[in-house]
Parts: C-alpha cells; sequence; structure tokens
C-alpha cells in the first residue's frame, strides 16, 4: 500500500516555496516527484530588454545568497564577448569577494544543516559568527547582500589598507571559529549520528546523475571548477578541492567545513599578492555579435551562462544553470529508499536554492537539433529508466 | 479588562509566519538573520512560526509569482484574526527589478492587504526589527 504524501510549497520544512510528491509505503521513500515553478518570474525575457550593464543588477538578483555568483558569471562572459581585459587589482578584489561570499554562504549552510539535524544551538553559534563576515562584506562593497562590486572591466570599489588589515583581522577569527566547528561537527556524537548515513549518494551515481558542487566532492568525486578550469585569479593562489568519501550528509558537513579552510587560504593569499594599480577598465557600450559560456564554481556548485550577442547594446539571449537545478536527479536519488523523517536533512544537504534554478530546462536532441522543453519530473524519469537495470534493491534497509 | 489583556499579549509576543512569495532569497537570509544572535528578535517575544495557523503576523518577501498567488490568499486566509502583513524589501512593494516579467504579479499588495512596508533590496535586519516595532507600536 503506498500513499502520497505533498510537501510544500508552503512547509515548516522548506524555506522556499517548492512542492515535493513523496511516494511512500510506510515510512519508506520509493518515490519523488519535484514540482517547480513557484519561484519562476521570467528573469532571462527580462535580461533581453536592458543593456549589458543594467543587466548585472537584474543578474544579481537570481538569488541573494550566490548574487556575487551570478553576476561574476556574467560580467566573465560579457568581458569575453568584448574582448575586455580587467586590471589585475580588479580581478584580485572580485574573486577575493568570491572567496568571502562562500565563507558566507557554507556558514549559513552549516546553521541551516545543523538547524535541521535538531541542532539549534550549532544553528545560532553558526549565525552568530556569520555576521563576521557579513561586516566584512559591507566594509568592502556597502550592502550586505548584493554587493553590486561587479561592473564590466574590473570592480567598482578599491580597497585601501585599512580595510586590508580589518579583511585579516576577520578572517583570524572565523578561522578560530570554524576549526571549533571541525572539532564539534566530527566528534558530537548524537550529531554525528543523525547525519551519518543519510541520504546515500555513491560515486558512480553522483558521476551518472552529473551532481556538482560539495554534493559531487562528499561522494569522493573531486570536481571543481577553479582547479579543472581555473579563470582569473584561480591558477595563481594555490588550495586543495576539499572530498570526502561517505557519501552521506555526514560527508556534505566536512566537505563544506574543509572548504571554509580553504577559503581562507585563499583569502589570505589574495590579500597578499594583491597587485597595485587600477581596479577597472572602460567598457564598450555594444558587443560583437557571438556567444560564450561562462563557467564559474559558485558555493553550491558549477554555475553557467550562456550569453547571446547580436552585436547590439542588449543581449540576444542569457541562458543560467544554476547549480541547484544540476543536483536535483541527484536528490530524488538520495530521498529513494530513505525515510520520511530524512527529508528536510537530505533536501537541505544540496543546499537548494530554488530561486537560481527555477527555470524549465531545455534539452536539444543532438541527432535531430530538435529542441523540447522538459519537465523537472521527465528528467527525473529518464534519470530512473537509465537506472533500471542497476542492481537496486527496491526495499533495502536503511544503512544505519 | 480582557480586551485589555489579549492587547497586552498581543503586543508582548508575535508570532510571525514567513513567507516567501518567489523571493530572491535576500530578504529571506536577512530575515532569519534578525533572528539569530546579532539582532535577535526573540527577546522582544517574537518569535518564528512554521505553520501559518499559529501566527499573528505574516512576513513576507518577494514579488508574487503567478502560481505562487492562489497559495498565498489561502494561507492568508489560514491565519487567524487578527491578522497583519509586513511586506520586507523592494520586492514586495512594488516588484522591484522584476517589475513587468510576464509571471509576475507586482508586489504583495496586488493580493492581500499589507499592514507594514520595509524598504531595501534586501531590507537590512535593523529595517525588519524597526517595522515589526513600528507595527506593534500601532496596535
Amino acid at each position: 500500500m503506498s500513499f502520497q504524501i505533498p510537501i510544500g510549497p508552503q512547509h515548516p520544512a522548506l524555506k522556499e516555496p517548492i512542492s515535493l510528491r513523496m511516494t511512500v509505503e510506510g515510512e519508506v521513500i520509493t518515490g519523488v516527484d519535484i514540482r517547480l515553478g513557484y519561484n519562476h518570474r521570467g528573469l532571462e525575457k527580462l535580461a533581453e530588454d536592458r543593456n549589458w550593464t543594467q543587466n548585472i543588477y537584474l543578474v544579481e538578483r537570481i538569488c541573494g545568497i550566490c548574487s556575487h555568483s551570478h553576476a561574476t558569471c556574467y560580467v566573465q562572459g560579457v568581458e569575453k564577448l568584448m574582448e575586455l581585459a580587467p586590471p589585475k587589482r580588479g580581478l584580485y578584489i572580485r574573486y577575493l569577494v568570491s572567496e568571502l561570499e562562500r565563507i558566507h554562504s557554507h556558514l549559513l549552510w552549516l546553521g541551516v544543516a545543523g538547524h535541521e539535524a535538531g541542532f539549534d544551538s550549532f544553528f545560532m553559534y553558526v549565525w552568530r559568527d556569520r555576521e563576521v563576515v557579513m561586516d566584512l562584506l559591507e566594509l568592502i562593497t556597502g550592502n550586505r547582500v548584493h554587493y553590486a562590486i561587479n561592473t564590466l572591466g574590473g570592480v567598482r570599489r578599491d580597497l585601501d589598507a585599512g580595510q586590508i588589515a580589518k579583511i585579516r583581522d576577520g578572517l583570524v577569527v572565523l578561522r578560530k571559529r570554524s576549526e571549533y566547528y571541525f572539532h564539534i561537527g566530527a566528534n558530537e556524537p548524537s550529531f554525528v549520528a543523525r547525519i551519518a548515513g543519510v541520504g546515500y549518494l555513491s560515486k558512480e551515481k553522483a558521476v551518472a546523475l552529473c551532481a556538482v558542487g560539495p554534493t559531487a566532492r562528499a561522494s569522493g568525486w573531486a570536481r571543481d571548477v577553479r582547479k579543472e578550469d581555473p579563470y582569473a585569479v584561480y591558477d595563481e593562489v594555490d588550495f586543495d578541492v576539499a572530498t570526502a568519501d561517505s557519501c552521506d550528509v555526514l560527508g556534505r558537513v566536512v566537505v563544506r567545513v574543509k572548504e571554509l579552510l580553504e577559503s581562507y587560504k585563499i583569502c589570505e593569499q589574495i590579500l597578499d599578492k594583491l597587485p597595485p594599480g587600477d581596479i577597472a577598465v572602460k567598457a564598450p557600450r555594444k558587443a560583437k555579435p557571438g556567444e560564450v559560456v561562462s563557467r564559474y564554481e559558485a558555493p553550491r556548485g558549477e554555475n553557467i551562462h550562456y550569453i547571446k550577442s547580436n552585436g547590439t547594446d542588449k543581449p540576444e539571449r542569457l541562458k543560467v544553470r544554476a547549480p541547484t537545478l544540476g543536483n536535483y536527479p541527484a536528490t530524488v536519488e538520495m530521498l529513494r529508499k530513505g525515510f520520511i523523517a530524512d527529508i528536510p536533512l537530505i533536501f537541505a544537504a544540496i543546499d537548494p536554492c530554488i530561486c537560481c534554478a527555477e527555470r524549465s530546462v531545455t534539452l536539444i536532441d543532438a541527432g535531430s537539433g530538435e529542441e523540447s522543453v522538459a519537465r523537472m519530473s521527465d528528467l527525473r524519469r529518464r534519470a530512473i529508466v537509465r537506472h533500471e537495470n542497476a542492481p537496486l534493491k527496491r526495499n533495502a534497509v536503511w544503512p544505519l | 479588562m480582557l480586551k485589555k489583556l489579549t492587547r497586552w499579549s498581543r503586543i508582548k509576543s508575535p508570532w510571525i509566519l514567513h513567507l516567501n512569495s518567489g523571493a530572491c532569497n535576500a530578504c529571506d537570509i536577512e530575515i532569519v538573520a534578525a533572528l539569530t544572535p546579532r539582532f535577535d528578535v526573540e527577546r522582544f517575544g517574537i518569535l518564528l512560526k512554521a505553520t501559518p495557523r499559529h501566527a499573528d503576523v505574516i512576513v513576507a518577501s518577494g514579488p508574487v509569482t503567478r502560481q505562487m498567488r492562489d497559495r498565498i490568499i489561502r494561507i492568508y486566509e489560514q491565519v487567524p484574526d487578527p491578522k497583519f502583513v509586513i511586506a520586507v524589501g523592494a520586492c514586495a512593494m512594488s516588484g522591484c527589478v522584476y517589475r513587468g516579467a510576464y509571471n509576475i504579479m507586482g508586489g504583495i499588495d496586488q493580493v492581500i492587504p499589507v499592514n507594514m512596508y520595509v524598504p531595501g533590496c534586501p531590507a537590512r535586519p535593523d529595517a525588519i526589527i524597526d517595522g515589526v516595532v513600528k507595527l506593534l507600536g500601532k496596535l
């Protein structure tokens, strides 16, 4: 006997509007259908009637948590189209903000993970320390959330010696606190027992379902655009790609804490190497006809912007592939065979950013070139068909 | 006497429901930041509730998308009287940058009555607290 349980769009476990239809047999989930569109705003269409500079502000508002990721990904692409080379100092400041944003996003997620696991004091601790990095971002850019520091050809604000000293002080505090979390997260027995073994995603599945970001790295797949395809400053700084082998929510926590420590390292190197000079060059009003794909490692994974120009001052097409969208098929896989009680935890573990992902997916048949718009449920069905032949036990025992 | 008591308890402990009607998450994280230790609105008795049936104040963020419209009305109807709505951020006030998009109805006041507007993109936690306190002052 199987039941359907609808979850969302407004639900205690979810902070953003999305709807999940769970098919359950007793306590065990046998099927998941993700319904999207509650947060679809038609942003890609809006971008087509704004000019290149106005669009920076628009793409920044795709998402509030990874706003700098989208703006940077877009600006990178447009700079490639315009054949602009931003000055070194501008790039260093841009990617310093990038790393600070990763720190803020990972701290935010750690807090939410603690909250979903029922560890509320951890949530409050982490969010208190997150204010340190929010202050740093406000100091550099003038705003807490939408930084608006990017411009075509560089950045809009310079750093002075006083600000650099304050950032260094902030990083020292944050590093100390993160080491404390590393200790708590790895040794707090009840917290670990709650998250270990939940939401299992094997490495083969992660590769087959194209998981991105910390979700892929927690399954032992060292996939990071900063390392594989170093853009801008990332080939000049030294850092490691954090991975974990446990393939569960515990692994995802560990990966994010490790990444925090790597980000502090990157920030310090950027501050050490900060070259003198200009922060921006003047950008032309129009871009040459052409198309470009821009890749960027956002806190949640690989972010892809496809930009097509027709020679005017407006883009002809802007397509955004947000990391959360890449992680949906993997989430469906993680949820299956899990327990109802684990849904929020598993779902939170991919660090879902619904507002980033709210776009329909366009699939193009490589043979015929025929274009069809697929809904998430179709994608899921395809993912399931693909794994029908895999040796899967339908009612497998929970690994704990 | 009873009236005085209910008024007192309403002011002392308003419970809020956080409603995301299509926001970009920026206002949402600032609302959560207002609940956490730095800003800590819990000291005013303000508690975040998960279900509309427990809430007194709806803190709404984001422009209204077409798909969320009916759900917002349903959620509003589920909140017991007296109910208040705070629109947080420029999107909830007017639609902000999304104004004119095909899937956007405009601000939250296009769908449900709003008692308080908190401007900003996103609104800072201080501004959100100020908005809540001013709303309580009106009661």
